[in-house]
């Protein structure tokens, strides 16, 4: 149950991979997409029954580099390095880790930046709106690719926890554990209306060009940036915000009476939205945030979640963090109480930390020695085959 | 509510050392081996204040019982992760909702409700999860108490270790106002037990159980709940899906 110190170990330099798949996908909103591409990343090794794999599913604005470094940038370190590499939570010296980038990203699978082949040109706003559903559906068939029939556990936080509910529920028998943290069942109407702002701001920025903005040679930049700062403010907890930043003036004692930034806040803010700005792509935003929008499994069993998880076989760990208020402990509540119902075997933990909606990606000592605790056991019954 | 100790306290030093889960289910506390003994065969049990999940392994492990134990430590709920036992983390005081989409056998609460603040809406709501509620409660009024009491002091011993000023037990009842409280919530008793603890073991207490008991155990149901004895014969109609 010892927590490795998260800076001491790591997986060291990976070279991302590239899955080609020549047979367009069929989306839920009746599209295709095709051909495609899936970047990913993999650490530990594929055990001989190829029962020891980990799908790491990300969440808004990450990828397929979860652990390690890049080999051309030592500095650039995966998302979730503290949680995965050798003598971390998920040790990558027992299991066969993936990280996987969702199709309709931009970074290094098919997305709205990269070339339409039907007009040579970037997709653009042409590019489908994709859905968990069809994430899901796409990391499936890269799972058939890497010879994995079925996961010993599907993992992720935010919308990387929507991904895993929604692998117990598509291909119950290619998961034997979900591992959802800090997500939801549904996003709330305030989580809509958040999205919403973030998306105007987009589609508003003059340089948008109704998504064909690549011809004109600029970004959205502004848009994106805005779209960056309001959900980061949902990220973190008052509290953390209060502590971190208070009322803290920029550079001066005094009040300047103007609007250029005054407040540490803002300054902080202002540099989240133009560093994302500067390397995400705004098509992509739009389009996961709208599939975050979608996803709502209990939706086609009349509100029922107990029922739109009754196909899961999977064992659940849920945890939540209780000043999470972009995705709180009730919704977590909400899939436990269903997963009972359902008499699933499940594991959740409330976590009293106070960075918000972030402390999915923090080592919190007790957050992490749970998932270390869950993936000892799930590493103990590898090869057992009485599901 | 501390659930660590139960809120009572470790019951005469029995802390088993923390087990694995590819361990043998560790022999149980005596006073959980009682409650253990009033679970029918196959039963869907909740357990709320399950600790380190001890009672739920035990069960699983030689009734062929299922469920879920609710905890509120985290280091327990590490415990009954490593015991194979499925745990939520909750706050039984701030309500049982999380549990009321489902239906249970048995609810079981282990010397947990006098170290709560809502004790009777506590009982009221788990009698409606389960068609039957096991109960047991540190009994106030054993003699021992009393002397403490006439020496001018609140008792504190190895059952009752803490001090007035920071105990987890909120609720001193005995025997006599447990009944009373479970009469007046209109509950029916199928069954109790007075008993004694010494030197790790529990031992039934036949005459003065409100003077000579340290513990009583309560099974009962809500009046008009459609369960029986024979109601309760069930077997795993709920099949519980085991860990891979």
């Amino acid at each position: 149950m010892a927590v490795v110190n998260p800076s001491t170990l790591s997986v060291g330099s990976v070279l991302a991979q590239e899955a080609e798949f020549s047979s367009p996908l069929r989306l839920v909103s009746g599209q295709e997409i095709g051909p495609y591409r899936l970047a990913y990343e993999t650490y530990g090794r594929l055990n001989a029954r190829a029962d020891n794999a980990v799908l790491i599913c990300h969440a808004l604005n990450a990828s397929h580099h979860v652990a390690g470094s890049r080999p051309d940038n030592p500095d650039d370190i995966g998302w979730w390095d503290n949680m995965i590499g050798p003598g971390k939570p998920v040790d990558t010296r027992q299991f066969f880790v993936i990280g996987v980038n969702n199709l309709g990203s931009c970074f290094g699978s098919t997305g709205p930046a990269s070339l339409n082949p039907a007009t040579g040109q970037p997709y653009g706003s042409d590019f489908p709106v994709v859905t968990v559903e069809d994430w899901v559906h796409a990391q499936a068939l890269l799972a058939d690719r890497l010879g994995i029939h079925r996961f010993a556990a599907v993992m992720g936080g935010s919308l990387g926890g929507m991904q895993a509910m929604q692998w117990a529920i598509s291909y119950p028998s290619r998961v034997a554990h979900a591992v959802v943290i800090a997500s939801t069942p549904r996003l709330s109407a305030q989580n809509i209306a958040f999205n919403e702002v973030a998306r105007r701001a987009i589609l508003n920025d003059p340089d948008f060009h109704g998504g064909h903005y690549y011809a004109h040679g600029v970004v959205p930049r502004h848009g994106l940036s805005v779209a960056r700062m309001i959900g980061h403010i949902t990220y973190l907890s008052d509290d953390d915000m209060a502590q971190k930043f208070g009322r803290s003036l920029r550079g001066a004692n005094d009040y300047r009476f103007g609007f250029d930034v005054e407040f540490e806040i803002e300054s902080y803010l202002r540099h989240q939205g133009e560093k994302f700005s500067g390397y995400f792509d705004a098509n992509t935003y739009l389009r996961i945030t709208r599939a975050l929008d979608y996803f709502d499994p209990a939706r086609s069993h009349g509100g029922d979640l107990a029922k739109a998880l009754a196909p899961a076989t999977a064992a659940f760990c849920l945890v939540s963090f209780t000043t999470d208020w972009r995705f709180p402990p009730e919704r977590s509540r909400e899939m436990v109480s269903a997963l009972m119902q359902n008499n699933a075997r499940l594991t959740y933990a409330e976590i009293d930390a106070p960075h918000g909606h972030d402390a999915f990606l923090m080592s919190d000592p007790r957050y992490h020695a749970l998932i270390s605790e869950y993936f000892r056991q799930v590493h103990r019954t590898l090869g057992r085959t009485d599901d | 509510m501390t659930s660590e100790t139960r809120g009572m306290g470790p019951a005469d030093g029995q802390t088993a050392p923390e087990r694995d889960a590819d361990l043998p289910v560790p022999g149980l506390r005596s006073d959980l081996a009682k409650i253990a003994d009033w679970v029918p065969k196959g039963a869907r049990v909740l357990d709320l204040g399950c600790g380190d999940g001890s009672l739920l392994a035990w069960l699983a492990e030689n009734k062929g019982c299922h469920g879920y134990g609710a905890e509120i430590a985290h280091d327990n709920l590490v415990t009954c992760l490593s015991r194979g036992v499925s745990v939520v983390q909750a706050n039984i005081d701030e309500g049982l909702e999380i549990f009321s989409g489902s239906r249970f056998d048995i609810v079981i609460l282990s010397q947990a409700l006098q170290a709560t603040h809502q004790t009777e809406r506590i009982l009221t709501e788990i009698a409606q999860l389960a068609r039957e509620v096991i109960v047991s409660i540190p009994n106030f009024g054993h003699w021992s108490h009393l002397i403490s009491l006439a020496r001018g002091h609140m008792p504190v011993n190895r059952r009752l270790p803490y001090q007035w000023y920071d105990t987890p037990n909120l609720h001193f009842a005995t025997t006599q106002d447990f009944e009373q409280l479970l009469a007046r919530l209109q509950m029916t008793v199928l069954q109790k037990a007075y008993l004694r603890e010494s030197t790790g073991q529990v031992h039934p207490v036949r005459w003065w159980p409100t003077l000579r008991s340290t513990l009583a155990l309560y099974r009962f149901k809500a009046s008009g709940s459609v369960s029986s004895e024979k109601a309760l014969g069930v077997s795993s109609h709920h099949p519980h899906r085991r860990i891979t």
